[in-house]
């Protein structure tokens, strides 16, 4: 259930900082004069970035004036598309995939196993901050299944003991990468 | 226009090329189900409920959204088709609540008449339903956002019509919510019409919340008095008590939509309402009886020569009244008579000087267009969503001289003083390099520059501005008033003015407080710039519904009604003449304005000749002969020969800024100002403003 | 029937050899690109159909018939989009086809643009694809560098420029007019056709959307010649294809071989079999998520091609094969599906917003039995009340599935519910 935002007066004024709004001047470039609208995905992940991992009012707000539309509209595209985020989220976020080829090659273990080392359930995020876990679809490298993705970073073939190794080397502030 | 040919379950017919299949049906009378097709909004073809077979198409097609072409075959009335019907509606009903019984919505919902035309019978579904919370969008609108249909009609609203983009579906799939994201509420003058669109009852009247059930209301047939567009509408009433006001369908007018003043202001109808005569005794109003009113009137007036005497007349009044009071006013010899009462300067040698030229619909074939000192949005919300539609349609120059504000089209701010419109005049502005090049310019002059102390000037230089820049042809005339009060262009139709060197209202005002008017007589007049201590010496005769300004200068008090409670006619601002109809009765010992005076002009001994509506309609209509026939769609006035305009380099002008002559839409009248919604209405106005306020400071 | 190796296309595709430009080119690739632009669009056009190419990303209508759609005015430029955005489930081709062989996919971008007479042209990639993303741009900026792309491309005269676009995270951005909506910045809402890309697409001007495989195998086919391509395959259903094999196989991989090769073939010539031996087999969905199962019975004779698999009331899709051995649990595993679609239903069109989620719901009852033998009928009803009757596929998409289940396997739903009903007792 989507809940109405309040305007709160404490959330934070949102500006792009100088080097992302170099950065915005170029994507938007991309597109034909008049068509600003269609970087707005892009704006969108700056602007989430820049803002600590999700997306709040006064961002999209932001992103909203600069390309000269409605704030609904940014509010629609940043509710409609799955990896906008409008709470907070853990400085890590854990997708394991359940689809089909995973879930065949034993996705269920990977995020029972997941579960356990974190300690959180589905879409919850650690007490910490540090992790947030989420339940992803198919993430399109279905031969190598089971397959999650960590912070954008795909772990491929992976196994029970290949997890644990994972988070406690990212609990270390460690992270290793694949292969 | 090309014809083509084509069939709908077998029967042939012929239509217009260009219509989609669903208008085409429509056309071979054979009903289409539909939630979220209408056909003032932009197409979505989302709700599925149109789908209809046509011969040589693989799958059932939407057809509200596919174009008829020549020699198709469709049918609407298979076995394939009705069971679509059937799906459809299912899906649509598992997650709508069974709360028909407490709904506002109940018995004019599309869903429920729909389902019981073409829906399943039993619910199939056996899972939990799905709960939405509901959004608080301000004080006009309830929602209830379990029962909503994702027709998403509201949100197309919102974007096309109104112009004010706040309504959006956030979030996806069956998640999917109708919402302003951010709490906060709408800002458009028509969100009231979303309750109209609305299909189901997600969207219903705060107001009217368990008030009242369609089928009881009596539907009467009236006309909009809160502005000058005279908008038509519909007065839904219930044992004499307005429960509800809606739109009725008009293209030349409102279209089908009505501004949230008249929409909801019926409230102010209920209070403070002048319900017995009122003489005053020792200083203090007293309730008397009609006969000891009317002698005291009577005795006042025949006490004073005519050219002590003086009539004014207010925004609400219907021609009838006016016509009588001028009747009376004449009758004993009192030319002091007016209807300008902020002292606009309306030029009058011919009828076209003062109207809105171009007509409303007209709009749509306009490509550019001046305002100066208006800001229509708010004077004329429905005429402000022509310009709209146009801008949408086929583009629109516009430009604003007076204060910046958002029209809800893009409009070009050249300045707010008279100095942008002489630079205008003489060329040198930048914006008339594109105003030149349009092929049908209009402008429009507001009140706000017409009722200051240079509006002649102004006046003036509009005309000349028009002539020069071709909005004033032979064959066309684009220069137009944009009024805001219901009654003035009847008024002036029928010459509700002083003649012959009489007192027009500022001259008025002065001599009532040089004590040289001894009876003032206010029909209706309450926004007047007189306070008590002025018009000590002078006795006021107040004649109109509400207990306001005008009733606490009075030493007698006529109760009169209120639009919806009499019959009348009422002439908008671009001289079409409408007819409104009783709904309801006034309240006590109120009487209709015209009989008021009939019967005063009786006791004064100068007995109007009439006692009855058509009696006085006829000599009317004899006054002036566009009172001939009510309801009447007007044209385009063609304007005499170009003349060369005098030299305009040596008019003065005062260096104040043009703003519109309405700051605040919800309260303009005295019924507005006595409507709560319309308090809660300003109340949220005034916290926006004022964080805008706070924004930019 | 095999392809052999002197006929493979994708001679990188498991990323053995380096992508950059300079070897991407030792393997051929750039090979007389201008001498084919100089050819001309018509020629192009012409090669492609007679080629027989089959859109690669599920409907598997012909491209050449596609671009020859295309409404080209001199008021309105037109637009290439190459549809990246991979998020069928079973499907990852694409992606290893970006990471591994990225000149194939600018080559043929540059070919059908100048096919469809396209001067930009959008790489909608979708938003999880992060690091592929990396490859892709670095793959550009290396063909800008070279010459290959901007103005006078390859030394063609042609000027093209090609961008990246990326996603967010919406299955339904795969739909083309949803990805185009997706593109103008809108939420990823499927549009009404007609008016079709061809006519009225990005940004209102005409529009070809083309799959990342599509658009990869272009440069070859016009090397070799529309009839090399068409040798391949069976009639109607030529050339070569990646197929990923998934799930329960001893090596699930992508590989690309003919059309039309036997999916028992298919699967123990590269997948190393089916786990357990082909008769531990239960079933297959052959063509991505969306497509109907088949069982064990069908896939023993059945071909890898659109017309074969149609015939057995199942789709080829994006030749995406998910192979389930007997220990799966088909009924959990299609409720899971349901509740993709679920997910990813955008809620514009009554039906599937609805009844995407109702059908969730009673797949979840059937996975425990909670259901009465009536529902399995009112199930499959109600997949037949969403297919067709929504603006995009997805609706279809999400009833097939359940359609081939109850097709297939209604014996082991009823035996479920049987069991259940028994324990309660």
């Amino acid at each position: 259930m989507i809940r109405a935002q309040k305007k709160s007066v404490c959330e934070k004024v949102f500006q792009f900082t100088k080097t992302n709004t170099i950065k915005i001047a170029a994507i938007i470039k991309k597109y034909p004069k008049g068509k600003q609208k269609s970087s707005i995905l892009s704006l969108l992940y700056i602007a989430q970035e820049q803002n600590g991992g999700h997306l709040s009012v006064p961002s999209m707000d932001c992103v909203a004036s600069i390309l000269g539309i409605p704030p609904i509209q940014v509010y629609e595209v940043a509710t409609f598309y799955t990896m906008f985020y409008l709470q907070p989220m853990g400085k890590n976020i854990v997708q394991v995939c359940t689809m089909t080829s995973c879930w065949l090659r034993g996705s269920d273990k990977i995020l029972l196993a997941c579960k356990k080392n974190l300690g959180i359930d589905i879409s919850e995020m650690t007490g910490n901050g540090d992790f947030t876990l989420l339940e992803a679809e198919c993430l399109g490298a279905c031969v190598n299944a089971p397959v999650m993705q960590i912070n954008g970073e795909f772990y491929e073939n992976i196994t029970v003991k290949e997890v644990e190794k994972i988070l406690r080397n990212m609990k270390e502030k460690n992270p290793v990468k694949e292969k | 226009m090309d014809k083509i040919k084509l069939t709908v379950n077998d029967k042939e017919i012929e239509i217009n090329a260009g219509l989609t299949v669903l208008q085409a049906c429509e056309k071979a009378e054979i009903e289409i189900p539909i939630f979220c097709y209408h056909p003032k909004l932009s197409i979505a073809g989302n709700c599925r409920m149109c789908l209809v077979e046509v011969d040589k198409a693989s799958k059932l097609i939407a057809s509200c959204a596919v174009q008829a072409v020549e020699g198709m075959a469709i049918r609407t009335n298979t076995d394939i088709v009705k069971k679509a019907r059937k799906g459809v509606l299912e899906f649509l009903l598992i997650n709508h609540p069974l709360d028909c019984p407490i709904c506002d919505q109940g018995g004019e919902c599309d869903l429920q008449d729909i389902t019981f035309s073409y829906g399943p019978d039993v619910s199939r579904y056996e899972e939990s339903k799905r709960a939405v919370e509901d959004k608080n969008i301000g004080p006009l609108i309830k929602t209830v956002m379990t029962r909503c249909i994702h027709c998403t009609r509201c949100i197309r609203f919102s974007n096309e019509i109104a112009g004010t983009p706040e309504l959006g579906s956030v979030g996806r799939g069956e998640d999917m919510e109708i919402t302003t994201y951010i709490e906060k509420e709408l800002t458009s003058e028509l969100s009231g019409n979303m309750i109209d669109i609305c299909p189901v009852g997600a969207l219903t009247s705060k107001p009217y919340a368990f008030q009242g059930r369609s089928w009881e209301l009596k539907n009467t047939q009236s006309i909009d008095v809160h502005d000058a567009v005279g908008s038509n509408i519909s007065v839904g009433s219930r044992e004499g008590c307005i429960m509800r006001i809606l739109p009725r369908s008009n293209e030349f007018i409102n279209e089908e939509w009505i501004s949230d003043k008249v929409r909801f202001s019926y409230d102010g109808l209920q209070s403070q309402r002048l319900d017995s005569p009122y003489k005053k005794l020792k200083g203090q109003l007293q309730t008397c009886t009609w006969e000891e009113a009317l002698e005291e009137a009577s005795c006042q007036i025949k006490k004073r020569e005519g050219k002590e005497i003086a009539g004014l007349v207010g925004p609400l009044m219907e021609c009838e009244s006016i016509f009588s009071f001028r009747e009376l006013l004449k009758n004993i010899d009192c030319q002091n008579m007016d209807c300008r009462l902020e002292g606009e300067f309306i030029e009058r040698s011919s009828r076209e000087k003062y109207l809105f030229n171009t007509t409303i619909d007209g709009i749509e074939e306009s490509d550019a267009v001046l305002f100066v000192g208006t800001n229509p949005r708010i004077e004329a919300p429905l005429i402000n969503a022509r310009w709209r539609k146009r801008y949408l349609k086929k583009g629109l120059l516009a430009g604003l001289i007076g204060e910046a504000c958002d029209l809800t089209f893009p409009c070009d701010h050249l300045g707010d003083t008279a100095q942008s419109l002489q630079d205008i005049y003489e060329g040198i502005h930048p914006f008339i390099k594109k105003f030149e090049k349009a092929k049908n310019p209009m402008i429009v002059i507001g009140m706000g520059a017409l009722t200051r102390k240079d509006s002649q000037n102004i006046y003036n230089l509009c005309r000349a501005i028009a002539h020069k820049y071709d909005v004033v042809m032979e064959t066309k005339n684009n220069f137009n008033i944009l009024h805001t009060k219901a009654s003035i262009v009847g008024a002036l139709d029928l010459s509700f003015v002083p003649e012959n060197n009489a007192l027009d209202a500022a001259e008025i005002y002065q001599a009532v407080k040089s004590g040289k008017i001894k009876v003032l007589y206010l029909l209706g007049a309450d926004d007047i710039p007189l306070t008590q201590n002025d018009v000590k010496n002078t006795f006021v005769i107040y004649q109109g519904h509400h207990g306001d300004k005008g009733a606490h200068l009075a030493d007698l008090i006529l109760p009169g009604v209120a639009y919806t409670e009499k019959d009348g006619t009422y002439v908008n601002t671009e001289g079409c003449v409408q007819r409104a109809f009783k709904a309801v009765w006034a309240p006590g010992e109120a009487k209709e304005d015209w009989r008021i005076l009939r019967n005063l002009s009786e006791v004064i001994g100068k007995t109007l000749p009439y006692d009855t509506l058509v009696d006085l309609r006829e000599c009317m209509s004899q006054a002036n002969s566009i009172f001939k026939e009510g309801n009447h769609k007007v044209t385009n006035y063609i304007k005499s020969s170009k003349k060369k305009e005098a030299d305009f380099q040596n008019l003065i002008f005062l260096p104040d800024p043009l703003k519109s002559s309405i700051n605040n839409f919800y309260m303009t009248d005295v019924i507005s100002r006595h409507s709560k919604t319309m308090a809660l209405c300003t109340e949220a106005f005034d916290k926006k403003s004022e964080k805008e306020k706070n924004r930019h400071a | 029937m095999t392809l052999e190796k002197k006929d493979r296309i994708f001679t990188n595709l498991h990323g053995e050899e380096s992508t950059t430009l300079k070897s991407s080119m030792e393997r051929g690739d750039w090979e007389g690109t201008d001498q084919l632009i100089k050819k001309g669009s018509a020629w192009i056009v012409r090669e492609i159909k007679k080629s027989g190419l089959r859109g690669r990303g599920g409907a598997g209508f012909s491209t050449g018939m596609k671009w020859s759609f295309i409404k080209n005015s001199r008021k309105l430029p037109s637009y290439l989009i190459v549809n990246a955005d991979e998020s069928e489930p079973g499907t990852c081709k694409d992606r290893d086809i970006i990471r591994h062989e990225p000149q194939k996919l600018i080559e043929g971008t540059l070919l059908a643009s100048v096919a469809i007479g396209a001067k930009v042209a959008y790489i909608y990639i979708r938003g999880e694809f992060f690091r592929e993303e990396k490859i892709l741009q670095k793959a550009i900026d290396e063909a800008y560098a070279a010459g290959l792309l901007g103005k006078d491309a390859a030394k063609s005269g042609y000027s093209l420029d090609i961008y990246l676009h990326r996603g967010a995270g919406a299955y339904i951005c795969g739909e083309e007019t949803a990805l185009i909506s997706s593109l103008e910045g809108g939420k990823g809402f499927p549009r009404l056709k007609p008016p079709f890309p061809t006519e009225c697409g990005l940004y209102g001007c005409p529009t070809i959307i083309n799959n990342v495989e599509t658009i990869a195998v272009i440069p070859e086919i016009l090397r070799r010649g529309g009839e090399w391509f068409s040798s391949l395959g069976t009639i109607n259903n030529t050339g070569t294809k990646i197929f990923c094999v998934s799930g329960h196989v001893n090596n699930p991989c992508n590989v690309e071989e003919e059309m039309g090769i036997p999916l028992k073939m298919l699967i123990e010539k590269h997948a190393g079999g089916v786990r357990g031996g082909w008769d531990n087999l239960l079933a297959v969905i052959p063509g991505g998520s969306s497509v109907p199962l088949i069982p064990k019975s069908v896939c023993d004779t059945v071909l890898m091609n659109f017309d074969s698999l149609c015939s057995h009331n199942s789709n080829f899709g994006t030749a995406a094969v998910i192979v389930m051995d007997k220990s799966t649990d088909l009924i959990k595993m299609i409720a899971r599906l349901a509740k993709f679609y679920m997910h990813e239903s955008c809620g514009q069109c009554s039906p599937c917003r609805e009844g995407t989620g109702w059908i969730w719901r009673m797949m979840e009852r059937m996975v425990k039995g909670e259901t009465e033998e009536a529902d399995i009928d009112r199930l499959e009803e109600i997949t037949y009340q969403i297919e067709g009757y929504t603006i995009c596929g997805l609706g279809a998409a999400a009833a097939w599935p359940i359609q081939g289940l109850i097709r297939h396997f209604k014996p082991l739903m009823v035996e479920r519910m049987q069991n259940r009903n028994k324990g309660a007792a």
